[in-house]
């Protein structure tokens, strides 16, 4: 059987920039996979190509971009609105704005339900209720009737995350669903959303700055850098053993108790994502690499460190 | 907290909020404020004109006769007696007699008005008609030439002086094609050609106020998200973007009604509607002041009704307004 959601060299511009880079990655069924990098590696552009959700006057290319085995290219703007919001959903990063202001959370949930399965108001509106409840939100009865600026920006999310488990979706992506949230409430959401997970098998691509996160819910990560997978590998194989130079760097600027003294500097790494212009060779991070030469501007090849672990480094594995 | 406020029975709908009649309560006030206003104005205007009895009396009055019209019509009272006689007995309904026409100054503008108001509302439909469609199409293609051509038109719409409109529309619809009457109210046909000069005068704000919400509203986290439900186009577009770019256009559609219903002096004019403009226009041309005073209020009245209108759908369209 294939798997969940497969990306094989997935291409985005726009106009001259390019904001990802033949980029890879396979989402296993009931698998949370991370993509981590910094803002601007195009971790968001790519799961908004994955939905078809680009701006427009983006453009999109992929050798393989498939869901289920069904390729995604190849389905018309109508095929693809049956199946985003229904077999795959996606939650975003603005809670605040993210829910229509003049509409009730009960008919912004409803509608989805309505449209997929062709289901009744009374049955949509039950469907609501009990995934309100599932989602931690106490008087669901009341929060349908409510409108959005009613809610904090939690329960916002939390409306948010129950909208898009209203179809049963075999795939949900998150784009950082917890950044804009507080601290306490970021705790909340993150439990939330790896219980949803396990409780109902589903496939998850969650992507995020936040290593932490990483380390406490993903199966798999994928480490993005100006818009390529520059390294992939199960969670504690990544932490354990990070090949890519830019992997390595990230995990410095983790502090881990214990692994770190006091008053010993947090690492950082030094310099910004260069833009990429047309025509761009070699390895995008070498301007900030620690040991790049001169061969770093030819094409890198991919290494396989073990079998379900590759990076994108000159360096041998 | 109680056992109902964990039902789960579906209620969409909330009521208005506390405060919301707090917002309505000091809209009232306002509107109450700006008709006052409007009627020192008003009275003020018709005794600045000179002196009343004088025009009434006419050039070949003497002396004595002026004296007499003065006293008659209260002229020689000071002019507070007189504004507040008026308010008085414009409170109770009463706004008094017309010179030239010896009726009742309430009787004349209720007879006059449903032309006024048939012709501002037909030119408030064909301008809806026109700028909510165009306004959405200009949005959708953005940028391209569909949407300029569409600024364009709003453009020559805005330039064009209503009475030359009207003139050119008799002249082709009317004379040369003989499509529609060119004057007078006998039929629902005439009142098509002077909606149209009407509307026209709406037609460019209305619409380049639904492109810029319809734009604002489809770049929007919402929208968004409306998409990656997989709603289909006509649910983005009417439903989800069109119900918040709506919410200002309402408020100017009312605003604008406002307008027509006042600025339909001209209109009335050049196509012989005998409604309350071409009243207005009769009566200043004669110094029927009583009447003057009146429509003045009357249309300033309904005017600030009209605001307090909008103020209303924008909190029926805009949860936000109703308070938490």
């Amino acid at each position: 059987m294939s798997a969940l959601l497969e990306v094989e060299q997935l291409e985005v511009s726009f106009g001259r920039t390019g904001a990802v880079r033949g980029a890879a990655l396979t989402v296993e069924r009931g698998e949370t996979h991370c993509l981590v990098g910094e803002s601007g590696c195009g971790k968001s552009v790519t799961a908004l190509a994955v939905m078809n959700l680009l701006a427009r006057g983006a453009r999109r290319s992929a050798r393989r971009l498939a869901f289920e085995g069904q390729d995604l290219t190849r389905l018309s703007d109508q095929g693809m609105a049956h199946l985003r919001g229904n077999a795959m959903a996606m939650i975003f990063q603005e809670p605040m704005t993210s829910l229509n202001p003049a509409y009730t959370v009960g008919s912004q949930m409803t509608e989805v339900l309505r449209r997929h399965k062709k289901a009744s108001q009374r049955a949509a509106t039950d469907r609501a209720a009990d995934l309100l409840a599932r989602v931690g939100i106490t008087a669901p009865g009341l929060r349908l009737g409510q409108f959005p600026h009613q809610l904090s920006g939690g329960l916002r999310q939390r409306v948010m995350i129950a909208m898009a488990l209203m179809c049963d979706p075999k795939l949900l992506i998150a784009d950082e669903p917890t950044t804009a949230l507080d601290v306490t409430v970021q705790a909340q959401i993150l439990r939330l959303l790896a219980s949803l997970q396990r409780d109902l098998g589903l496939g998850m691509l969650l992507i995020t700055h936040d290593l932490g996160i990483v380390a406490r819910v993903a199966h798999r990560v994928s480490v993005m850098y100006a818009g390529e997978v520059v390294e992939s590998a199960p969670t504690t194989e990544l932490f354990a053993n990070p090949r890519h130079p830019y992997t390595q760097g990230l995990l410095r600027c983790v502090p881990v108790p214990g692994r770190i003294k006091r008053d010993q500097p947090l690492g950082s790494i030094p310099g910004t994502v260069p833009r990429i212009e047309p025509g761009f060779q070699g390895c995008a991070f070498r301007e900030r690499c620690d040991f790049a030469d001169a061969t770093c501007a030819k094409t890198i090849p991919r290494h396989a460190a073990t079998a379900d672990h590759d990076f994108l480094c000159r360096l041998p594995a | 907290m109680g056992a109902a406020r964990f039902s789960r029975a579906p209620r969409f709908r909330t009521k208005l909020a506390p405060a919301m009649l707090q917002f309505f309560a000091r809209r009232l006030i306002v509107a109450i404020l700006v008709a006052a206003t409007v009627m020192v104005l008003a009275f003020a205007l018709t005794r600045l004109s000179g002196d009343l009895a004088i025009s009434i009396a006419g050039p070949n009055a003497t002396q004595a006769d002026v004296e007499i019209v003065r006293k008659a019509y209260g002229l020689d009272k000071p002019l507070s007696v007189q504004f507040f006689d008026w308010v008085g007995r414009a409170a109770t309904g009463d706004l008094g007699d017309s010179y030239f026409f010896k009726k009742r100054v309430a009787d004349l503008i209720a007879e006059r008005m449903p032309v006024t108001f048939t012709l501002g509302l037909t030119g408030l439909v064909i301008a809806l008609v026109v700028s909510l469609p165009l306004g959405i199409l200009a949005a959708v293609r953005e940028n391209t030439s569909l949407d300029r051509g569409v600024q364009l038109v709003a453009l020559i719409g805005q330039a064009m002086p209503s009475f030359w409109l009207g003139l050119l529309l008799m002249i082709t619809l009317g004379l040369q094609l003989g499509w529609l009457p060119i004057s007078g109210t006998g039929s629902w046909q005439h009142y098509v050609m002077p909606g149209i000069v009407l509307a026209f005068s709406a037609i460019p704000a209305l619409t380049r106020l639904t492109r810029a919400g319809m734009i604002q509203a489809l770049g929007s986290d919402y929208i968004r998200t409306a998409r990656a439900k997989g709603l289909s186009r006509a649910a983005i577009l009417l439903k989800h973007a069109l119900r918040n770019a709506a919410i200002p256009v309402v408020a100017i559609a009312a605003v604008q009604l406002g307008f027509m219903l006042g600025g339909s002096i001209v209109i009335e004019q050049v196509f012989a509607l005998h409604g309350v403009g071409f009243l207005a226009w009769e009566s200043i041309g004669k110094n029927d002041f009583p009447v003057v005073q009146a429509v003045v209020l009357v249309l300033a009245v309904i005017y600030v009704a009209l605001t307090m209108l909008a103020d209303l759908m924008n909190a029926v369209l805009d949860p936000r307004l109703r308070g938490p």
